[in-house]
């Protein structure tokens, strides 16, 4: 069977399967719960929580059998390019969906300021409503929503934060390189170092966000500012914590001796998502932090 | 030969289970087909009410939050349910078929991408049961009046929300499938305009479902957690939620039409027994169209008081779509032009969207025209305009495809008089429908209301009646689907006399898995795309 699979012409179809429904029961419970809590309704957010519990059981249980099919060599070369595809294309579907959240902050900076002073063809914005406002960065707007903030500084926990992840992209890909030696412990010791350097970046932040809300004054609802600074930053935290959490998955299953050095398609898909988080926080230190 | 993940022998489990865990191409394909049938009756009915309610002037039959609730639904459900998932689901047939691969490259995705969608229209229609009603600020969900909703409001975002993975996850498997599984000698140059439509339109869903998910979070978050992203108070601008809505909203419009456009492409051809005229240009004109796509986003917020030099900017580059389109049109034209034409029903509804999509794009030109735009802008004109584009354009290249390979699918002839009759009440109503509208919108009739001045009653009435009889039609459809899947006249393999490609290769109804080995190479170029 294995053998078979692995000749040039032939074409690997799986059987039915269980997983995605459960997925969409998953996703629908987290909808549903996530909406009702957002309504006010307490038992919503236990709803939320059950679905996204689900929403893993789901995971788990479908890249089980993509791992367990994978190790049996059930999937020639011809799956595995299809897999890169998927992969490329999800990335790119994520940086879209950053796009519109840096998007928002361009237009919000480099218009909206502008127009609510009076520039361009939006004197009366400014004459009618917004008398006197002087375009700022930050800014929380001329109705001071959230009240005065003390801004972020590219020095200091942003400037360590980029060091970290751009050291983490360095380490995860000699880890790789240790995949193809051959050298798993290489690969397994590279591996942690990533994904220790991955979570401290979420700890340094965390630490960074008391320390906005305590502090400075500055919280989601502190106008524009706070919430491209909130919302840009907290998507991409998001990322990378899911992102060291498949890396401690690819972690483990190095440990076990998954991967061979011809045959590791799961890691290079997570390294890629890695370095993609990695360019993203780059565009964040320049335009949320440092311009 | 194939082989499966854990036995030699496929087993089919049966009953509902069967369809719930299938990850066969042709089982998901008819689902989308099925669901999208489905939605098309809902979301018709909403439109039915619309078209009551505007018989006559006053108020008659709803209040006029519920009748916003209608044209919201109605637009929402249309786009998301209807159109889009057909498409799905003819690609889901037709692309493993026209490439010659037994299936599509993840078939267990492609399993959760259409299980995704009945989810997010629970959660969509159940708004109408809720304190406040369902959403009711127009399919476009403009802030701040969206966030007026009541608890509606988070239900509608989530839901939209699954919509976009859904379709996302249906396009990477689209892209990976014809990048990955096509038979070996079918070069990119070689494949039918079906795919290649595809292929480009996969691509622009997922460049802009994502920013639309990114929208409405703006919005969820506006509500909820007291972010100023539409706040001008706090430095944001409700007029940012337009622009990145456009930015998904405009590529959206492309990824209606053109698998639409990729059907015609099959369609003329066939029926005109010669290959499809100019088949480059073809494929370089939907990359073109695809590309201006990302940039005239705001020639839908012409009035909205831009700055003079981005209405300038956006209105060139809108009217230069006209250029490639006009490419299609002409090369629809000149492959029919000394054809040995016959006029079967797929045929007949390829040339309805050759003339009436052409005349949405005429109104779209003139919509393009900024101080032309500021007359017309939010009137029956822009209903009229869209409706071309969407009903006689998308929903009638649907419907000719259905009919076209719905003998290959079933293995039997659909009843050609029934069709005609089908065909010939859709083509006369729907332009008793939508073209009067044309008229009223000039005239100055808003869109979006539930009551109008007396001087519009006539057209109205016309109007309603076109949309009354248009939408009783379409029984005459579901009659056609019906009576073909249950039996007539058995179809030969190649179902019609000059049809090229792989999927007139296999028998009529196709085996389970389409193509168990890849095509002989020369089966390809016996079917040749190019003229050369
Ligand atoms: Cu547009």
């Amino acid at each position: 069977m294995s053998a078979q699979a692995h000749a040039a012409n032939h074409y690997y179809i799986p059987h039915g399967t269980h997983w995605p429904i459960l997925g969409s029961v998953g996703l629908f419970t987290t909808a549903v719960g996530g909406a009702l809590w957002l309504e006010g309704l307490d038992f919503g957010g236990y709803l939320c929580l059950l679905g996204i519990i689900i929403i893993f059981l789901m995971m788990f249980g479908w890249f089980g059998t993509v791992i367990r099919e994978s190790m049996s060599g059930t999937y020639n070369a011809q799956v595995d390019r299809s897999f890169r595809w998927g992969m490329t294309f999800f990335i790119f579907s994520e940086v879209m969906f950053f796009g519109a959240f840096f998007g928002a902050l361009f237009f919000a900076r480099v218009f909206v300021e502008n127009w609510l002073a009076g520039g361009s063809n939006s004197l009366f914005t400014n004459l009618l409503l917004w008398k006197g406002y002087e375009p700022a960065w930050p800014s929380n707007g001329p109705g001071h929503v959230g009240g005065s903030f003390e801004g972020m500084s590219a020095a200091g926990i942003a400037a360590i934060n980029t060091l970290i992840l751009l050291s983490s992209g360095v380490t995860v890909t000699i880890a790789h390189w240790g995949l193809k030696e051959g050298n798993r412990k290489k690969l397994c010791w590279f591996l942690l170092f990533t994904i220790i350097l991955g979570f401290s970046f979420v700890g340094l932040q965390a630490h960074e966000y008391i320390h906005a809300y305590t502090e400075q004054n500055l919280t989601l609802g502190s106008g524009i500012y706070g919430t491209t600074f909130f919302m840009l930053t907290g998507f991409h935290g998001l990322h990378v914590t899911i992102g060291a959490i498949m890396l401690t998955v690819i972690l483990l299953r190095s440990l076990k001796g998954h991967f061979t050095p011809q045959h590791h398609f799961a890691f290079e898909a997570v390294s890629w998502y890695w370095h993609f988080v990695d360019v993203v926080w780059l565009g964040l230190f320049i335009f949320v932090y440092w311009l | 030969m194939y082989n499966t993940a854990d036995a030699h022998h496929p087993e089919h489990p049966s009953g509902i289970w069967r369809w719930i865990t299938t990850t066969n191409h042709k089982d998901i394909g008819t689902l989308y087909l099925c669901f999208s049938l489905l939605m098309f009756f809902v979301g018709g009915a909403f439109a039915m009410l619309i078209r009551a309610e505007l018989f006559k002037p006053g108020m008659q039959l709803m209040d006029p939050l519920f009748f916003n609730e209608m044209a919201t639904l109605h637009g929402l459900v249309m786009i998301f349910g209807a159109i889009m998932p057909a498409f799905v689901g003819l690609a889901n047939w037709m692309i493993p078929m026209m490439v010659g691969a037994p299936d599509m490259a993840l078939p267990r995705m492609n399993n959760w991408s259409f299980w995704i969608l009945p989810f997010a229209f629970i959660l969509l229609l159940s708004t109408l049961f809720m304190p406040g009603g369902a959403p009711a600020g127009g399919w476009t969900m403009y802030a701040p009046l969206m966030l007026q909703t009541g608890t509606a409001f988070p239900f509608t975002i989530f839901a939209i929300h699954l919509m976009g993975i859904s379709s996302v996850m249906g396009a990477i498997n689209i892209i990976a499938t014809i990048l990955n599984l096509r038979a070996p000698g079918m070069t990119l140059m070689k494949m039918p305009l079906f795919v290649w439509c595809w292929l480009i339109t996969a691509y622009l869903l997922i460049a802009v479902m994502p920013v639309l998910a990114g929208a409405v979070t703006m919005e969820l978050m506006d509500k909820y957690f007291g972010t100023s992203f539409f706040n001008a108070a706090g430095g944001g601008d409700p007029l940012l939620f337009q622009h990145v809505f456009w930015f998904f909203g405009h590529p959206e419009v492309y990824i209606m039409v053109l698998p639409a456009f990729g059907i015609i492409s099959e369609i003329i051809p066939t029926f005109s027994r010669k290959p499809l005229f100019g088949y480059t240009s073809m494929v370089y004109a939907v990359a073109s169209i695809a590309f201006l796509s990302f940039i005239v986003w705001a020639h839908h917020m012409f009035t909205v008081g831009m700055p003079l030099s981005a209405d300038l900017f956006f209105m060139f580059t809108t009217m230069l779509i006209a250029v490639p389109t006009g490419v299609k049109v002409f090369n629809w034209v000149a492959t029919m032009w000394r054809g040995a034409l016959s006029f079967e029903t797929p045929m007949l509804f390829a040339i309805a969207f050759v003339f009436l999509f052409t005349i949405g794009g005429f109104s779209g030109v003139m919509l393009a025209l900024v101080p032309a735009d500021w007359q017309y802008h939010d009137t029956y004109f822009v209903v009229a305009h869209f409706h071309y584009v969407l009903v006689t354009g998308s929903a009638f290249a649907i419907m000719g495809a259905v009919y076209y390979w719905l003998p290959k699918w079933t293995g039997h002839m659909y009843n050609e008089t029934l069709a005609k009759w089908h065909f010939w009440l859709s083509v006369i109503s729907v332009n008793v429908l939508y073209f009067p509208m044309h008229f009223l919108g000039l005239a100055g009739m808003n869109r979006r209301l539930p009551d109008y001045p007396v001087q519009f009653t006539d057209l109205n009435q016309i109007v309603s009646v076109g949309g009354f009889v248009f939408g009783v039609s379409q029984l005459l459809f579901v009659a056609c689907i019906i009576l073909c899947v249950r039996g007539g006249k058995k179809a030969e393999a190649k179902v019609w006399e000059g049809a090229l490609g792989l999927e007139w290769t296999l028998p009529s109804p196709p085996p389970y898995h389409s193509f168990t080995e890849p095509p002989a190479a020369n089966l390809i170029w016996a079917h040749p795309y190019q003229n050369d």
